[in-house]
């Protein structure tokens, strides 16, 4: 049995909140948002995953309850194992999480980036600042009401706002965005070429 | 003053020590041939860029071979690569501190107008914040699309009414 297994048998045992996540690849558990810091401490202190590989966001949609939830994947560098944890914010228009920065000092700059894209506040994070976008970028650009294309804003010098007169704009998709959606499109059809020109390889040049 | 030079081709017997031509001429003529970049490499148009400045294209045999990384000491500020929004502020910043006479050249679909990136986080082109006077296209383009494109820079030099210009400022 891996042992990755046995330290979310242990997790679930201790803490009676806790409960399975369905996942294909990584054991991974879901976790009330109070128990969150003493979980990921006895993940680290004793069950041996030492390295916080990765914090992230997820936003199921506008409406959705619960709308947050912030997922870690703790990694044992002796064991070559990871597990996944997922916890749920409270609140669906203030998300909030305590922070995981006093357990892994790592985790500063990658909650600053979940900060960034959904808004959701880590208590407790020693400086919670945008990382990607500018300061004062009033969007959170991962949000599920967030267009593909982006929301005028101020750009951050005034200086340079007052010299050339230009702006943060919703960008132009010339008939984007060419991604293909559950499903399946036929990305012949849907790429740029297939609308700009008036051949491809569908549809054969014409004689001359 | 002019001084002689026996390496251009004009006949100090006939002519004396003196060469008689238009100050537009040899203004543009200085400018044209030593114009020192300013690499703003921002994305992996930086690595043409590199390599336009390295012995196989060798930028150097259009006079443009000296990197600049103060922008005081820069004629032509190459904008190679993804001007986000948080950068172009940056941008336009160092484009104010090079000194006058000075050009841009957007380098590559990015900086020329977003290229793939129409997102909330890239500005739609370099020329919203800045005066471009030569765009390269190619995502990135190949070095000799940039040697073309100082060329033509040179070429649009040459024909600026710079003694007037410098007269009237």
């Amino acid at each position: 049995m891996p042992a990755a297994l046995d330290a979310v048998a242990a997790i679930k045992g201790r803490w009676a909140g806790v409960t399975d996540r369905a996942s294909l690849d990584h054991p991974a558990v879901n976790v009330p948002a109070p128990d969150l810091q003493a979980v990921l401490r006895a993940l680290k202190e004793e069950q041996g995953f030492d390295m916080l590989s990765d914090v992230t966001g997820v936003d199921w949609a506008v409406g959705a309850r619960p709308r947050f939830t912030v997922v870690y994947h703790v990694f044992s560098t002796e064991r070559h194992e990871y597990v996944r944890v997922a916890s749920d914010c409270a609140d669906d228009a203030l998300p909030e999480m305590p922070s995981a920065v006093g357990l892994w000092p790592g985790a500063d700059w990658h909650e600053r980036e979940v900060f960034d894209m959904f808004g959701i506040r880590f208590a407790g994070h020693p400086d919670l600042r945008r990382i990607l976008m500018w300061d004062g970028y009033p969007h959170f650009p991962l949000r599920k009401d967030f267009p593909l294309a982006g929301i005028e804003a101020e750009l951050p010098d005034a200086e340079v706002v007052a010299e050339t007169k230009t702006g943060a704009i919703a960008a132009p998709m010339m008939g984007g965005p060419f991604v293909a959606p559950e499903g399946g499109i036929n990305m012949a059809d849907a790429e740029p070429r297939a609308k700009d020109e008036s051949w491809s390889e569908r549809r054969p040049k014409p004689d001359a | 003053m002019v001084t002689s030079n026996s390496e251009l081709a004009y006949n100090s017997k006939i002519e004396g020590e003196v060469i008689v031509s238009r100050a537009d001429a040899v203004i543009n003529w200085i400018r044209s041939n030593s114009m020192w970049p300013m690499p703003m490499g921002l994305a992996c148009c930086a690595i043409e860029l590199m390599a336009v400045g390295a012995s196989r294209f060798d930028i150097a045999r259009f006079g443009a071979e000296v990197m600049r990384f103060s922008p005081k000491q820069a004629d032509v500020m190459i904008v190679a690569g993804t001007v986000t929004y948080k950068m172009s502020s940056a941008v336009r910043r160092i484009y104010d501190q090079m000194l006058a006479p000075k050009w841009v050249i957007a380098m590559g679909a990015c900086a020329s107008t977003g290229g793939m990136y129409r997102s909330y986080a890239v500005l739609q082109g370099v020329d919203r914040i800045l005066p471009v006077d030569v765009y390269v296209s190619g995502c990135p383009p190949r070095p000799e699309a940039l040697l073309d494109a100082l060329v033509k820079l040179q070429e649009k030099v040459k024909r600026e009414p710079s003694a007037s210009k410098l007269l009237s400022a």
